[in-house]
């Protein structure tokens, strides 16, 4: 998940005889299924719980471009370097027209990149796995994107009108980036003996933490039912992990590749796989900043925001100079 | 003096649109660099072909509270619509 463990403002799921009548209209909007818009009243809870979750989710699309990008210039053939590089300008888009759908609701998108350089917000722990070697850029398409599409999927009927018309746009161009990244595995798991042993450590490395996206099992949380209530949330974090890993162990399968779990096992009653869970107290360290690659990732986010400071200050004196000009034209 | 770039709403005419429609949003410091940028985001798939940039800013949006000033008054004029009015069968298709 791209946004996980997004902490729900407010105190927990109010009852109809707790609600203002505001409150209790809203609510109603959001059982009877309408999109609420950026000019419709909304509890501040609700406008705060989004602004971080839209917020974390564009940051995660723009931090998410270092770990592919670092295999830019190192990409095998030519024609997977200018599909790489697509994908990646696919993600900067990804991440331009969530930060749009944030502004709708009153925070400005510099304010949003200040409190991810200073802490105050956070991105996709994923993001923060090194990409040791090139199948890795295979299964961040084929697991990470999987993942996302996962979770993103359901959020297109999510209730907040800009961000739900953000996911339908951003869900087109990611289930192919889905299949570029399988596509990779393919060739890899096909390959030489040595490509194949590249596929299989890429797959250890990145399985767990692929199923980390999906956050922490949520099923007691109050916050994460008061996602639910007004519908910013479809469905738990274990529903949707349950789904990828139903959707993913036949497609490692078919690579013939393992999936490093030995607990993995077909449960017929359920219909689904039993697998173990990941190591949530690494889960932890990592959104704390004590993963591989926490400290590298702000380290370029800052210097790229740093460095690039004379050159948005220039941009835009030159474009108001434009303007004056234009005016004095008139 | 504010130090971010203003704020564009991007409207695209599609390949075979009859109008322009409003794709998205983006910062950029002034129009030309909209346009560009626009092209690069929201073009990139064969999705348009032609671009209107407008800065948030000069737009003015009607409020949900103004809903019933606004339509309501198109609910008791039926007559607008041409379904309203019964031609005889015999006059035929008019």
């Amino acid at each position: 998940m791209y946004a996980q463990m997004v902490k729900t403002a407010g105190t927990g799921v109010k009852s109809r005889a707790e609600m203002s009548a505001e409150e209790a209209r809203f609510q109603d909007r959001i059982d009877d299924d309408q999109k609420i818009e950026p000019k419709d009243w909304m509890p501040e809870d609700y406008r705060a719980t989004l602004i971080r979750q839209i917020g974390q989710h564009a940051h995660s699309e723009i931090v998410g471009q270092l770990p592919e990008g670092n295999w830019i210039t190192r990409a095998p053939t030519l024609e997977r370097k200018a599909i790489l590089l697509a994908k990646v300008q696919d993600e900067a888009g990804h991440g331009l027209y969530l930060y749009s759908a944030a502004e709708t609701l009153g925070v400005s998108r510099d304010e949003l990149t200040e409190m991810l350089l200073d802490g105050r917000m956070k991105y996709s722990s994923i993001f923060n796995y090194p990409t040791l070697n090139w199948a890795d850029i295979g299964a961040v398409g084929w697991l990470v994107d999987g993942a996302a599409i996962m979770n993103q999927v359901p959020l297109q009927r999510t209730s907040y009108g800009p961000y739900s018309r953000a996911m339908i746009r951003i869900c087109k161009e990611e289930s192919f980036h889905q299949r570029q990244g399988y596509d990779i595995m393919m060739k890899m798991a096909q390959g030489t003996d040595a490509q194949k042993k590249m596929a299989q450590d890429a797959l250890n490395r990145f399985w767990y933490p692929s199923l980390m996206m999906f956050g922490p099992s949520d099923k007691d949380s109050v916050h994460s039912a008061q996602s639910m209530a007004w519908k910013i949330k479809i469905n738990t974090n274990d529903e949707l992990r349950q789904k990828f890993v139903d959707q993913t162990v036949p497609q490692a399968e078919y690579l013939g590749l393992t999936v490093p779990d030995e607990g993995l096992c077909w449960n017929a009653e359920k219909g689904g796989y039993d697998f173990s869970q990941p190591d949530w107290s690494e889960f932890f360290a990592v959104l704390k900043g004590g993963g591989p690659c926490n400290r590298e990732r702000m380290n370029d986010r800052i210097k790229a925001w740093e460095d690039g400071a004379w050159v948005r200050d220039g941009l835009l004196a030159h474009g108001r100079k434009k303007q004056a000009a234009k005016h004095a034209a008139e | 003096m504010k130090h971010e770039w203003p704020l564009w709403e991007i409207f695209i005419r599609g390949q075979h649109g009859m109008s322009h429609r409003h794709v998205g949003s983006l910062h950029a410091p002034d129009a030309e660099m909209a346009i560009k940028n626009a092209r690069d985001v929201y073009t990139r798939r064969n999705e348009g072909v032609s671009i209107w940039v407008v800065q948030a800013a000069d737009i003015t949006a009607s409020s949900p509270s103004d809903k019933g000033p606004l339509y309501e008054p198109s609910e008791s004029k039926v007559y607008r619509h041409p379904t309203f009015f019964d031609i005889p069968e015999d006059v035929g298709h008019m």
